[in-house]
């Protein structure tokens, strides 16, 4: 019997990132823009998604994944009646969706024609953060009732994002929320990521949203 | 709370690893961990004594070597850790930091116990 040390120095997740990296590149050559959403349970994430979809779906063809932990189809509902093609993908109890679960929902939707992609992510601030799924690019939605120190908190979900948004900004008068100090925490850990207070209820701020957004979309063309 | 994909990924490849290298058994495995990868060292330790069982990695010993979060100061060019809550850069007080380490979450390289060479070999 010998011993021997055998060198690796390989990225664990490494698996999960090769198949992301084969989601996007067979997104990439359908020219689907594709986000992932990322935010805790109650941010608003679906509530996002409807309205940009009213807002988008003159121009464009969407598509949506959602991810749920339990088979409970209250969110895609929602965006099946609006006539937008929809797979939800239960995660079993799992906490994140993964690059597998989303392969294997790109393989039961109809992705013809379709220019944007959006995938919602379980609500959770922490283990989506580790898993690429194939995404052009990541959000975060931040609400305000959760505070302003979520950025301190959980670091992680906010280094990678292209864009954050603020949500429930017409909350603001009820609750102490300090945007400066909130600010300050996204611009030490993603310095450069575009920022959008607003709300979807009273729909204050989504212009600027949907006008990134769009300007994302004719990018990939 | 996403340790248990995590531990079953680090089971695939220091078994593939260990196959490929003719091993009878891995002794230990050597894993980095950055501070800022929010994985949790004990956690992956206790899926690792579930699902390791009857693999070549059974009774194999984790050594988790942790590494600090490192960043650099945009403004001044400090480079300085930071252990727990993000703080501004201490030399001059600016937020504009980039991360230079502690993002890291690699199997670094298993120890195997090889079994006697054959001798056609």
């Amino acid at each position: 019997m010998s011993k021997k040390t055998i060198p690796i120095v390989k990225k664990i997740m490494s698996a999960n990132d090769q198949i992301a990296e084969e989601n996007q590149e067979f997104l990439s050559s359908k020219n689907i823009l594709t986000v992932n959403v990322m935010a805790s349970p109650g941010s608003g994430k679906t509530s996002l998604i409807l309205r940009t979809i009213e807002n988008l779906s003159n121009q464009y063809k969407i598509a949506v994944i959602e991810g749920d932990t339990a088979p409970v189809t209250i969110d895609s509902d929602k965006i099946s009646n609006l006539n937008i093609p929809v797979i939800q993908i239960n995660t079993g109890g799992e906490c994140h969706l993964d690059a597998l679960m989303v392969r294997n929902g790109l393989e039961q939707l109809d992705l013809c024609n379709i220019d944007l992609l959006i995938i919602e992510n379980v609500g959770n601030l922490v283990c989506p953060a580790a898993f690429r799924l194939g995404e052009h690019f990541s959000i975060v939605i931040a609400s305000i009732p959760e505070g302003d120190d979520k950025p301190y908190k959980y670091p992680n979900i906010y280094r990678g994002i292209q864009s954050l948004i603020l949500n429930k900004t017409d909350l603001l008068p009820y609750i102490d929320f300090n945007i400066d100090y909130f600010k300050r925490g996204i611009e030490a850990l993603n310095p450069g990521a575009a920022f959008f207070p607003l709300s979807c209820k009273t729909g204050e701020g989504f212009d600027k949203w949907v006008n990134w957004l769009k300007t994302r979309i004719q990018e990939i063309k | 709370m996403h340790e248990l994909a995590v531990t079953e990924s680090l089971l695939n490849t220091a078994s593939d690893y260990a196959i490929k290298n003719n091993a009878q058994r891995v002794i230990s495995l050597n894993i980095i961990i950055g501070e800022l990868s929010s994985i949790i060292d004990d956690s992956v330790q206790f899926y690792w004594d579930i699902i390791s069982e009857n693999t070549i990695c059974e009774k194999s010993t984790l050594v988790f070597n942790k590494i600090p979060a490192k960043f650099i100061c945009q403004s001044c060019s400090e480079e300085f850790k930071i252990k727990g809550e993000l703080r501004p850069c201490p030399v001059c007080g600016s937020m504009d930091l980039r991360t230079t380490q502690g993002d890291e979450f690699l199997l670094e390289s298993i120890e195997i116990e090889k079994g006697l060479e054959k001798i056609d070999e």
